[in-house]
């Protein structure tokens, strides 16, 4: 453990008895009515981490599927499998990850306040989480929906012959727990920052999820909306989509998309905060362009929205709307670019160390950029009709959403450990997870950017020999991959028992959450702080901890 | 192990040049940006006796030089995808119409000859082919990584593709857009072939009538020759050299009358009035199946060239009769 500075003593436990995990009592119901963030975030860090490995369990067949060309499972299972995959992995894991586990644990801490604005609100919004999990769960496997995430019409309102309409349901009520969590998040940043914590005093995890809060609250109605629709034409053969029936197919493309790329950024701005704090941290220097960082967040989430139509270039829309939106989203990938100039810049003239938050944190990086090039790829409107639905794309999002926000997620979790926990993690073991996750990552999804330039199509259970040999690179990556992912499940878990306690600040990090004790107690703070500084005042040595 | 895709059209030849320069910029930024964070990282890694002095403080002029550059670089591979882009949404005039369909799970192709084939797409080399897709059913995607063109054919519009085969061969199509459970077999080949080949091809199927001609007789039996036909007394659009020509609308706009605009008119007709004629036309949308409309489209753009009286003395060789009679006797109440 080269750089885990524990200056106070590490044997000593430094857990006061009083502190979240046991202030309200340990009952069942103790956990599953409490109105602590905290609590609540550990509620989501458990369900979501089920979710992750549902989601992860179909990603394991699709690729051992693909391992052949004539493929394993029937089209019907395989069917079901990738749309158990993306609609579990986009809403019940990618959206809410960040945001609900650890926005949720921190952002009362990071400002200096005792909760989050509406406590109630916030176990409503876990609840509706879980109810809707397990609906779309249902819908699934029992009912058996082959739409994909996307529900394209007239294919989702008409033709399919699953439990559409549930599985809709259930979108619909996890929208309504994103919104719910937004509305906290905006409340709380505006209305109870401790006193002298102004807006550019703000860590930039709290601005970053602050900027994706706004995206939940204006765009997730749009796709309630949507849904919504969607299933009257199904119920009751309105014509909405259908052209047959007199609706427009393209409708629910516009609409879906409004939605669904604003999403993206729902996703990937969270682990931008995440990754905002663990760099300064790790290289001992304040952030590279603070007020550039932050603004690249607001303008991100604006432009965000005026993006969706690049998804439908060779859908029908007018060549005029072609140039528009793939002009828009050119615009878009400069405040990306100046954020990893920005991470890398933080680096320069630092004290750098290498501890597994910063290994997952310069894979986010590496991977982010790829993901952030072929994104230019993709915006491109004559290569984007050629690759467009292959495996091209596929590769594109999974290295920003998985390569980028999973990487980040996983940073985070780390990284804020021991503060949750108390405890601290096997850091050899970390270290190899984030290697793992690394290398199996670029092997499962690099050969996919070849694939699909070869013409491999998406959602196919079976493909053309030719692309077989690229597919076996790809399944052979998925499983160093899958190792890598479950690794943490254990050393964590271990730790939690075994692990050495952590203090208060085990990172010499600057930011308020650690400035009370791990884990904190109930009411986060004894005293409600003052802040003097602006964040990430970092020096080269650790400064000594008050513990 | 495949690198590439084979290249068969013009397009694509173009296309694997975006490539190039898309590769040409990313590894650019990648090197850039991987060996700044590798360099620094091994540098400045905690405990290296290096200089840390005089670290930058005002970041105004590194932020702003970076975004500008990177705007500018973005905007150069910008325009040169949306001119490639333009260029494949501009067929040339002399493009031979091939009509497709998609239907669960199966592309139906029908040739201006009225040949027909299904998941199999034979095309003569040299010579710009434009698809015009629809769909019968979900939506559905015709993709041909070989000329790197593809297209949604959509169920209730009319959707264009076209491209130049450079080289003879037999290539992949798929479909690319998920529409039920035999999505990933719905596909086939195209089949590029010497002109004198292809012509081969074409007498050897068993041509029946062309899509025009199948086209003129629905026309009939449908009633349209009731109010179109030139013999006709109702004050109806005259059909004959329609098509291609710009069509003033009673609402002030003009638009051409293409594919999309008689297929509008035959299942929307108050949509797009045309200046002069009064709205009596009745729709026919849920009466025409897709295959009877692309015949019926196919028809009328065979009368383009035609001027009304050219198609008077046509029809009054013989076919007038038939048609008049037929038509007024199934001419739906209006």
């Amino acid at each position: 453990m080269t750089t885990a500075t524990v200056t106070g003593k590490p044997d000593e436990p430094v857990v006061a008895t009083r502190n979240y995990l046991t202030e309200e009592g340990v009952t069942l119901r103790s956990w599953l009515l409490t109105k602590d963030h905290k609590r609540i975030a550990i509620l989501y860090t458990l369900s979501i981490t089920f979710f992750f490995f549902v989601g992860g369990a179909a990603a394991t067949l699709i690729r051992l599927n693909l391992v052949t060309p004539a493929g394993i499972f029937t089209p019907d299972i395989y069917n079901r499998l990738f749309t158990l995959h993306g609609i579990v992995m986009v809403w019940f894991f990618l959206i809410p990850s960040i945001p609900n586990t650890m926005g949720n644990f921190l952002i009362p801490l990071m400002i200096g306040a005792k909760d989050l604005a509406f406590p109630r609100l916030n176990l409503l919004s876990w609840y509706l989480y879980v109810g809707a999990g397990f609906l779309a769960l249902f819908a699934i496997l029992i009912g058996g929906v082959d739409t994909g995430w996307t529900f394209y019409t007239p294919f989702s309102s008409l033709y399919s012959n699953g439990y559409v309409v549930l599985a809709l349901a259930a979108v619909f009520a996890i929208g309504f727990s994103s919104i719910l969590t937004g509305l906290n998040f905006i409340v709380t940043t505006h209305r109870m920052r401790a006193p002298g914590m102004t807006w550019y005093r703000l860590p930039v995890f709290v601005w970053s999820n602050y900027a994706t809060s706004v995206i939940m609250v204006l765009a997730t109605p749009v796709l309630a909306i949507t849904l919504m629709l969607v299933a009257v034409e199904r119920l009751l053969r309105v014509g909405i989509f259908d052209p047959a029936l007199g609706g427009d197919p393209l409708l629910f493309q516009h609409l879906f998309w409004f939605y669904s790329h604003p999403a993206v950024y729902i996703m990937i701005l969270p682990g931008f905060g995440v990754i905002s704090e663990i760099v300064p941290c790790f290289a001992r220097k304040p952030l590279f362009g603070y007020k550039f960082v932050v603004w690249s967040s607001i303008t991100i989430a604006i432009i965000g929205f005026f993006v969706w139509a690049h998804h439908m270039f060779v859908a029908g829309i007018s060549l005029y709307a072609g140039l528009v939106f793939s002009l828009l989203s050119y615009v878009i990938a400069v405040p990306s670019a100046i954020k990893v100039f920005n991470w890398t810049a933080t680096l320069h003239k630092g004290w750098i160390s290498f501890d597994a938050p910063m290994l997952y944190a310069l894979g986010f990086i590496g991977l982010f950029t790829i993901g952030g090039l072929t994104g230019l790829f993709v915006a491109n409107l004559a290569f984007d009709v050629h690759v467009t639905d292959t495996y091209f794309v596929v590769a594109h999002f999974h290295y920003i959403m998985v390569g980028g926000m999973v990487s980040a997620y996983f940073g985070g979790l780390h990284y804020w450990w021991p503060k949750v926990t108390g405890r601290l993690y096997p850091e050899w073991w970390a270290r190899i997870a984030a290697l793992l996750i690394f290398f199996g990552f670029n092997l499962t999804f690099f050969p996919q950017f070849i694939l699909g330039y070869l013409g491999m199509e998406r959602r196919y259970y079976s493909y053309p020999p030719e692309f077989q040999a690229w597919n076996i690179f790809s399944s052979a990556g998925a499983s160093v991959l899958a190792v890598g992912y479950a690794l943490p499940f254990f050393y964590l878990g271990w730790s939690l028992f075994r692990g050495k306690r952590a203090g208060s600040n085990p990172w010499a990090a600057t930011g308020l959450e650690w400035q009370t004790s791990s884990p904190p107690p109930a009411h986060n703070f004894d005293k409600t702080p003052t802040v003097t500084r602006p964040p990430y005042q970092y020096r080269p040595e650790p400064e000594p901890q008050d513990v | 192990m495949q690198l590439l895709p084979p290249t068969a059209s013009a397009h694509a030849a173009d296309m694997d040049w975006l490539f190039a320069a898309l590769i040409g910029t990313s590894a650019f930024i990648l090197l850039l940006v991987f060996g700044l964070m590798i360099g620094f990282c091994v540098r400045y890694r905690k405990g290296s006796k290096v200089e840390r002095g005089n670290r930058l403080g005002r970041t105004w002029r590194v932020e702003t030089a970076w975004t500008v550059a990177t705007f500018i670089g973005f905007l150069g591979l910008y325009f040169w995808g949306a001119d490639l882009y333009v260029g494949i949404h501009s067929p040339p005039k002399d493009a031979t119409d091939i009509y497709v369909v998609g239907k669960q799970w199966m592309w139906k192709i029908e040739h201006p000859g009225g040949q027909r084939e299904i998941d199999t797409l034979h095309v003569p080399v040299g010579k710009p082919v434009r698809l015009v897709l629809t769909s019968q059913d979900v939506i559905h995607d015709f993709a041909i990584p070989a000329f790197r063109v593809r297209q949604d054919a959509v169920p209730g519009r009319y959707e264009a593709l076209w491209f130049t085969p450079t080289k003879v061969g037999e290539y992949r199509l798929f479909c690319a857009e998920f529409c039920g459970t035999w999505h990933a077999r719905m596909g086939g080949s195209v089949v590029v072939m010497e002109p004198s080949d292809f012509q081969r091809w074409l007498d050897s199927q068993d041509p029946g009538p062309s899509l025009a001609q199948e086209g003129e007789a629905l026309f009939r039996s449908y009633g349209c020759s009731g109010c179109h036909g030139t013999a006709s007394t109702v004050h109806a659009p005259k059909l004959e050299g329609l098509f291609g020509r710009p069509v003033p609308l009673q609402d002030g706009r003009t638009v051409i009358a293409d594919d999309r605009y008689i297929r509008d008119s035959i299942l929307k007709p108050k949509s797009e009035i045309a200046a002069g004629y009064p709205p009596v036309m009745p729709s026919f949308a849920g009466q025409i199946g897709e295959d009877d409309l692309l015949k019926l489209v196919a028809y009328i753009k065979s009368l383009a060239d035609k001027t009304a009286e050219n198609s008077q003395t046509g029809q009054s060789a013989g076919q007038s009769q038939a048609g008049s009679s037929a038509g007024s006797a199934e001419r739906p109440a209006q």
